[in-house]
């Protein structure tokens, strides 16, 4: 298989990436990975995507780009990229059905997953009260008692939505001080059915079949207790999805790729990389959808002049 | 894909010959979304396998209960009428075919 652009990706980014690449007639692959749809998948309404004035579902804006990009040629696979080889020419991405497919130009936007608290017990109760998504999940735990672990924006907006549901939502955040905006937080602190739980550690996620309860550590006096949970949401920020790139292209401190200000471009010439993968200041939709876009004019270009 | 409620969910797992793997989804779960069209994609190549059925949790909270839901898409899969085996959360149809396979051989 060869193609004159491959992008890795399915969320805002790579979609848009696909629309502008196969509608300028280049031939295009876009490979979706395992989260068809990106991190929308898991919200529910999108109030400021410009054009949709009375907001739209996620999953929905997905559905229609994906339609879009389709529209213009570009295939679309729903396989996951293994191994990048981004230094010899054409480029070569080894697929999760194990065939290569040769790029001449390659556009990377994996975007950045949900980081996990990484402690005992999280991933064998996964599904089982352990949650990344009050949006999917709040609607199990109607009338219980769940904890929130985060203090970003997102971690107030999750504490938030969750009290639709449930009767008791406690915020629990490693530090004294928020990161989240001060409206997400006023919000959050004046919601009755929340309270908050500072300078506390989950370090155990207990129960056999479903959670039953958490052990926090106080970072104060050391000391540490067993509470009673049903549920526990963690909201504690994302990482780049760059592991396999990590080795060929140049990365931040926390595993960004790098790009040449007011660019796409990474160190290697004909590798693009655009959306969430980059971008830790902003990741919305629509600015994700925007560098998406550049990456393609701007592949478009190193293919015609080689520049 | 048979819908199943709390009225006959019982009969239809117990009498199934083969294992059934049990959607458990809601009309308003965008991974849910993302799963349809990859279990109706995957049902032909795999009828002498399997057979899927769906719950919607909306619909049939009882049944939600039951099995100790707290997530959507779960997929439970049941043999002989008792479950053997689940998984949550959105995968590629080669992925989730695996899953049900590595279920199915204990």
């Amino acid at each position: 298989m060869s193609y004159q652009v491959g992008i890795i990706g399915a969320g805002p980014s790579g979609y848009t990436a696909a629309i502008y690449a196969s509608r300028a007639n280049l031939n295009t692959v876009l490979f979706t990975g395992l989260e068809p749809g990106g991190q929308l998948m898991l919200t529910s309404d999108v109030e400021n995507w410009p054009g949709e004035e009375h907001g739209i579902l996620g999953p929905e804006l997905m559905a229609k780009l994906r339609t879009q990009a389709g529209r213009f040629g570009a295939e679309i696979k729903e396989l996951s990229v293994t191994a990048v080889d981004l230094i010899s020419h054409p480029k070569k991405l080894t697929l999760s059905n194990g065939t290569v497919a040769e790029c001449e130009s390659v556009i990377i936007a994996t975007g950045a997953s949900a980081k996990w608290l990484d402690v005992p017990g999280e991933s064998k109760l996964l599904g089982r009260g352990v949650s990344a998504c009050a949006t999917c999940d709040g609607f199990f735990f109607k009338g219980k008692n769940v904890a929130v672990v985060g203090g970003g924006d997102s971690a107030m907006e999750e504490a938030n939505f969750l009290t639709k549901f449930a009767s008791r939502v406690t915020v629990i955040h490693r530090s004294a001080e928020f990161k989240a905006s001060k409206i997400m937080l006023t919000r959050a602190q004046n919601n009755p059915k929340i309270s908050f739980k500072m300078n506390a550690k989950v370090v155990e996620v207990l129960g056999e079949d479903r959670v039953t309860g958490l052990k926090i550590e106080n970072l104060i006096d050391q000391t540490s207790a067993d509470l009673p949970f049903d549920g526990l949401f963690v909201a504690i920020g994302h990482f780049p999805n760059s592991a396999i790139f990590a080795n060929q292209l140049t990365v931040d401190r926390k595993g960004y790729i790098t790009v040449l200000a007011g660019t796409t471009q990474t160190n290697i010439p004909g590798v693009f990389a655009a959306g969430d993968v980059v971008d830790h200041l902003y990741r919305q939709a629509v600015t994700a959808a925007g560098t998406g876009c550049i990456a393609a004019l701007e592949a478009e270009r190193w293919i015609s002049h080689g520049a | 894909m048979k819908e199943l409620s709390t009225t006959d969910f019982d009969s239809v797992i117990s009498q199934s010959e083969l294992p059934m793997v049990v959607d458990f989804w809601a009309p308003w779960c965008g991974p849910c979304k993302v799963m349809a069209p990859i279990l109706e994609s995957i049902a032909p190549d795999n009828q002498q396998l399997f057979t899927v059925g769906k719950v919607n949790v909306d619909d049939q909270g009882d049944l939600a209960m039951r099995f100790n839901v707290l997530s959507i898409p779960t997929f439970i899969v049941f043999k002989g009428g008792s479950e053997i085996g689940r998984f949550a959360g959105a995968a590629p149809a080669a992925v989730f075919v695996e899953k049900v396979k590595g279920i199915l051989r204990g």
